[in-house]
């Protein structure tokens, strides 16, 4: 009980002091996540769209490997993407491999398969004959897709918060593609796993609690986004 | 094939499928320019299928639709941004009602000030204007609906689809929208497309009808011609002819159906000659004692069922069975009861003769 006291204090203490390695992980953590989840948002949300809408040749396939995306361990990513990049790889050539930039890609493919399954099933539970009345007011594809994102703003922003909160908490693929370097791709998950290791139980919990704290906060404003009260 | 001088949209050869099933399928149609055209059939006709069609969200298999002479496929969104359209279901989007009426203009590009302008016009004109800043989920079935209708007016549409905007909203809300639509659309004279299953409902706000059935055209003509003289039996069926009995000529303006016989001043068919001999329930005049004019048919009433505001009554005479709708104060006076005898009377105008073609 002692341990996790003191853990809490010292967390506290380096809070208070302002740690610069901690504020510096942090905001590491927060641009990674952040640019990941923006990307698989991007691809996501009009591939969400395209597989609640239409029917193709092939259309189940890609449901059924999108839903087991969205419980795909993120180890197996780590491996698919560090092979790739490996500097053996495919595209080892561009030297991403202990980059931030090959922990984007990793947390990307993360949160793809939840925004796709999210947006797809935000998306799906449209009225058809709504959507049939977007196109009868002259909307083009575009506009089709843009009302479409307004009116499942609730799903959508669900997706959001599903595709950050993977991104964001998983440690296996960041590691296996980041390294865990010290002021290079370090972040609060990898950190964590590190001074558990090494026994700094009281920075485990300090580096834990910010990334708690850091998802509470990005889901409390997510969330205040999307139950507040439509006016237009 | 040509056109009509005055046809805004044109129908020609056009096919839908469903699953290799063709749903449709209508040789020639013209919609008429600043006219409401009704399209009525029973459901699964190809009304509904017709319309989508017409605002290119259903593809057919082959045919043209021309709107102004031009094929409406090569451009669909510049041509659906000349149309507008309102449904039974209201679908308005998660928004207030302002932004609803303001989105097809929106979607055009208009600015926000012509935007404001036009949207405020259309909520005034369809009496909701106190609603502007209310969200479109917070509305009662009527407002919204009055609500759709003003955004389909709003966008200021070449050619109005609709389908079935009245149908659900309750009977005096649907009467003042009815009125106000009316009023509007005689002002304003969009090409309109109306589906309706009501009668009433054509006959007030239709300047032509098209009637549908089986997916296919069956009968064209002004709303009365269609549900007074149908052009066949199974028109004659859906229209409310509940009168519909097989007979023959038997002399120069009379028929002989059920040992009956029958005067009619309809289209002669050749001397016994095959006929069906249609007539509505409203048209048949009951009374204790006969007045002497028209054809007088003894009668016995067979069964009663009270209708809202007609009573309908099921009688024989001969072997002819006769359905007729009494109004209910007419019905009060004559104290009638089952097993009374009648004198039914039918004017020889109201009895409509279809030759049978077999």
């Amino acid at each position: 009980m002692d341990l996790i006291w003191d853990g809490i204090r010292e967390a506290a203490r380096l809070w208070w002091a302002g740690d610069r390695e901690i504020i510096e992980i942090t905001l590491r953590t927060l641009a990674i996540s952040s640019a990941a989840t923006a990307i698989a948002l991007l691809i996501g949300i009009p591939t969400g769209a395209v597989l609640a809408l239409r029917r193709f040749w092939g259309r189940g396939l890609i449901v059924a490997a999108v839903n087991t995306g969205m419980g795909m361990p993120p180890v197996v990513i780590g491996l698919l993407v560090a092979l790739i990049l490996w500097r053996t790889g495919p595209l080892g050539d561009l030297n991403l491999i202990y980059t931030p930039t090959a922990m984007v890609v990793a947390q990307f493919l993360l949160s793809l398969p939840l925004v796709v399954g999210f947006s797809l099933a935000s998306i799906q539970s449209v009225n058809p004959r709504l959507i049939g009345q977007m196109w009868a007011m002259g909307a083009n594809r575009m506009q089709v897709l843009w009302l479409l994102v307004r009116e499942t703003r609730l799903g959508l922003l669900a997706a959001v918060m599903a595709g950050f909160g993977a991104a964001i908490s998983e440690v296996g693929a960041s590691m296996q593609v980041g390294g865990n370097l010290a002021g290079e791709t370090r972040v609060l998950t990898t950190a964590t796993v590190l001074e558990t290791g090494r026994g700094n139980f009281e920075v485990a919990i300090a580096l834990s609690l910010v990334l708690v704290v850091l998802a509470f906060l990005v889901n409390l404003v997510l969330t205040a986004v999307q139950q507040r009260r439509p006016v237009t | 094939m040509t056109s009509s001088p005055d046809a805004h949209l044109e129908i020609r050869d056009l096919v839908v499928q469903r699953g290799g099933v063709t749903v449709l399928e209508i040789s020639s149609l013209d919609i008429p320019r600043g006219l409401v055209t009704v399209m009525i059939g029973p459901n699964g006709s190809g009304k509904s299928t017709l319309l989508g069609a017409l605002q290119l969200v259903l593809h057919p298999s082959s045919g043209s639709l021309l709107l102004d002479g031009e094929r409406m496929d090569s451009d669909p969104v510049g041509t659906r941004r000349r149309m507008a359209a309102a449904f039974q279901e209201p679908l308005l989007l998660s928004m207030s009602v302002q932004s609803n009426v303001e989105l097809p203009l929106r979607l055009r590009g208009v600015n926000r000030q012509r935007r404001r302008e036009l949207a405020e016009h259309w909520l005034q004109r369809f009496g909701i204007a106190s609603l502007a800043r209310r969200h479109a989920r917070q509305l009662s079935g009527g407002e919204a609906q009055r609500v759709s209708l003003a955004r389909a007016f709003a966008s200021q549409p070449e050619v109005l689809l609709l389908d079935e905007p009245f149908a659900g909203v309750d009977a005096p809300t649907r009467e003042g929208l009815l009125e106000d639509f009316a009023e509007i659309v005689s002002e304003t004279k969009p090409t309109t497309v109306l589906v309706t299953h009501d009668r009433d409902e054509a006959l007030r706000l239709g300047d032509h009808a098209a009637l549908l059935i089986g997916g296919g055209l069956r009968q064209t003509g002004p709303p009365a011609e269609v549900f007074e003289r149908p052009a066949d039996r199974a028109v004659a069926e859906f229209v409310g002819m509940e009168n519909v009995w097989p007979g023959q000529r038997s002399e120069s303006g009379v028929y002989r159906a059920g040992g009956v016989r029958l005067a009619s001043t309809s289209k002669s068919v050749a001397l016994g000659a095959p006929a069906t001999l249609c007539v509505r329930p409203e048209r048949i005049v009951l009374s204790r004692d006969g007045d002497g004019s028209g054809n007088q048919l003894q009668a016995t009433v067979r069964a009663v069922r009270p209708r809202g505001p007609v009573v309908r009554s099921n009688l024989t005479s001969g072997r002819l069975t006769l359905t007729a709708d009494v109004p209910v104060a007419t019905w009060d006076e004559l104290r009638l009861s089952v097993g009374d005898e009648v004198t039914a009377r039918i004017s020889p105008a109201d009895v409509h003769v279809i030759e049978d073609s077999d």
